[in-house]
């Protein structure tokens, strides 16, 4: 971790340390092992392993539930890869509700959109791309948020003092390209490079069945541009600054969800559009079990085509939710995504199980298929894997 | 009778209906009853409450879910509730805020603390069991009058010297998972006292007896024990309400989507 960033979040504890009073405390422990179906494409790339994590959690509410301090660290230890031995502070902050406004600063998460299959419209966190394998997990982002609550939705505006650069893989991890990605020498468009202040703005509202969300970004992009460097034999990532508009719309019916995200990102190099947009149809108590089935089919499109950050140019997301509503909470997911231009294939399945008092297990598995050499996804293709998690809460 | 009448009908016009009782066709009586028990909780405002929910299978294992609820009275509208899952503990932090409608379908949103995602969900599942337990989620939705058709059965007595009218309902909004719910309610407070609920094949498959009630605010009666008993599968849940407090001046502010995440 940056020095800067660390002064920044002892300065953010000492700020806030005058509010903690009783509070709650909860969080989980989670070990979990991989197993990797074939050998690894690289050399250095270990086999499966085990990996312990811990996130404790402590919420204090106060002023009627206006008021919140929450404070999330978080540490992964992993047996065959340094790099995925990390911590985090997930979220360390305030947040205060005062008639229709709301304020919050500190480290947090924000999540914008709305489909299931890739998350266009979200921007304001990092992924922690070395902690799971769907990018959902995310770095704590600085931020000040100062929102304008109307009736049907609100008004939001961010500024973010301090970037996160994503994790990845080391040499000896999994799920990394064949050249592996250099994090110690990074850089910029921006000659302030991390200390860039990005601000972005979000407007989101309720017509009826019809949620509507309207988002600006302008500050360094999430995501890296690479170039090979031959000599150390490493990529070498490069963050460009980047606007992006995005607009996320669902349409909630009965039975139907219909859904999309749209992006236009504008850095210096390019301009381009990335879309994706669907339904989930569910069926109700199936038989007499109260168990719900939905059916998910996501299109995905990438003005760019086939580059190495778009393996979703012209793709399509079939996928069916299954959730059993029973008193283990036992849920699955499984999905394909097909590459119309190449036939490129991935599966995946999740399932979660509570398995006694505070215990939860999850499984997860994903597999490539007829995988195209000029694919994004070729560096990945022997990395199928699947997943059992058992999860502690406290 | 005419129905319009009915819709405007004032307490003046009620007391005139009692008299003609004779008169009331059993459809008629059923749902006046409904609208004379949904009259005499308007005006609570606003009410927050503990709830544990205890889940027992045959075997007798059991499994307890606790969440807290706060509920905003409807203007012309449906209630708006929220409720914040504390226990099981992967759920914690889980909250879920609806905005029901009479026989319109309702509007819902799911917040997934982990992903910090508020997501916008259908409500088609209303038979689907809740946390797994035996109420479906039509049981603990708001009631309201036009969700239902009426008949009036009987009136008998129905327990600690109370009197209860005895009526069927047979839900008017899609997604049901019964064919019909006869409801005992106390004649005097209009207090539900038990409902037995008939699945889409017409068996008798539940029996939800409420009791403990107490009165709030000097007008609003709460039960403070709700429990379920499946008849077709052997197994129960009980809920158990704690820390009611009526009209605590919560705001709409506190049922919007943006207000999940706190």
């Amino acid at each position: 971790m940056k020095q800067q960033y660390k002064k920044l979040i002892l300065s953010v504890s000492l700020l806030l340390s005058a509010t903690l009073q009783a509070g709650d405390f909860s969080g989980n422990i989670s070990l979990e092992g991989r197993y990797f179906l074939d050998d690894a494409a690289y050399t250095g790339q270990k086999a499966g392993g085990l990996s312990l994590s811990l996130q404790p959690e402590y919420k204090h509410k106060w002023n009627n539930d206006h008021s919140v301090f929450t404070f999330i660290p978080f540490y992964r230890w992993d047996e065959k890869d340094p790099e995925r031995t990390h911590g985090d502070i997930r979220q360390l902050d305030v947040t205060m509700a005062k008639g229709d406004w709301e304020f919050q600063a500190g480290i947090s998460k924000v999540f914008w959109g709305v489909t299931e299959s890739q998350h266009l419209v979200d921007i304001i966190n990092q992924t922690d791309a070395i902690d799971g394998s769907d990018g959902e997990d995310k770095l704590g982002q600085p931020l000040f948020r100062v929102s304008q609550i109307s009736d049907n939705g609100a008004l939001s505006f961010y500024l973010l003092p301090y970037f996160r650069e994503r994790t990845f893989a080391g040499t000896k991890g999994r799920f990394r390209s064949t050249l592996p990605v250099d994090t110690k020498d990074v850089s910029y468009e921006s000659s302030k490079e991390e200390k860039h202040i990005d601000y972005a703005v979000r407007l989101n509202h309720t017509f009826d069945k019809i949620d509507v969300g309207l988002t600006y970004f302008d500050g360094t992009s999430r995501t890296p541009l690479f170039t090979p460097d031959l000599a150390n034999g490493v990529l070498k990532q490069h963050y460009p600054l980047l606007k992006q508009v995005g607009l996320d719309l669902q349409y909630t019916g009965e039975a139907w969800l219909w859904k999309l995200e749209a992006v236009n990102r504008e850095t210096k190099k390019e301009n381009y559009n990335a879309v994706v947009g669907g339904f989930e149809y569910s069926f109700p108590g199936i038989g007499d079990s109260g168990a719900d089935l939905s059916l998910l089919t996501e299109y995905h499109h990438d003005s760019r085509g086939e580059v190495i950050n778009a393996a979703f140019q012209n793709d399509l997301f079939l996928g069916a939710r299954v959730g059993l509503n029973d008193v283990e909470g036992t849920e699955f997911l499984a999905g394909t995504f097909i590459d119309l231009d190449n036939q490129s294939k991935i599966f995946r399945v999740e399932g979660s199980r509570r398995i006694g008092k505070g215990l939860k297990l999850n499984i997860e598995a994903q597999t490539f298929m007829d995988i195209d050499k000029s694919d994004p996804l070729n560096s990945l293709k022997k990395d199928g894997f699947i997943q059992v998690e058992l999860q502690k809460y406290f | 009778m005419n129905k319009i009448m009915i819709n405007v009908a004032l307490p003046l016009v009620i007391s005139v209906l009692t008299l003609n009782a004779m008169a009331e066709t059993p459809e008629a009586k059923g749902l006046r009853i409904a609208k004379e028990t949904d009259a005499r909780d308007v005006g609570f405002g606003d009410s927050t409450a503990d709830m544990m929910m205890t889940l027992k299978n045959r075997a007798g294992q059991t499994s307890t879910r606790k969440l807290h609820s706060k509920v905003l009275e409807g203007k012309g509208d449906g209630d708006k509730s929220l409720s914040l899952f504390n226990t099981p503990a992967d759920v914690k932090g889980t909250s879920m805020l609806t905005f029901s409608h009479g026989l319109k379908a309702d509007d819902q949103w799911l917040y997934l603390p982990a992903l910090k995602r508020v997501k916008r969900i259908n409500s088609r599942n209303k038979s689907g069991p809740f946390m797994g337990s035996e109420f479906a989620f039509e049981d603990l939705g708001s009631q309201e009058v036009e969700k239902y058709k009426y008949k009036y059965l009987r009136e008998e007595a129905c327990g600690k010297g109370w009197k209860c009218h005895v009526v069927e309902r047979i839900p008017a909004y899609k997604y049901s998972g019964y064919s019909k719910q006869i409801g005992w309610t106390d004649t005097k407070e209009h207090r539900a006292v038990k409902i037995e609920f008939y699945d889409r094949k017409g068996s008798k498959m539940k029996t939800l007896v409420s009791s403990g009630y107490k009165q709030y605010l000097g007008k609003y009666w709460r039960p403070s024990v709700m429990s379920m008993q499946n008849h077709l599968t052997g197994k129960s849940t009980v809920l158990q309400w704690t820390n009611y407090k009526l009209g605590t001046g919560l705001s709409k502010r506190d049922f919007n989507k943006n207000a999940l995440k706190r």
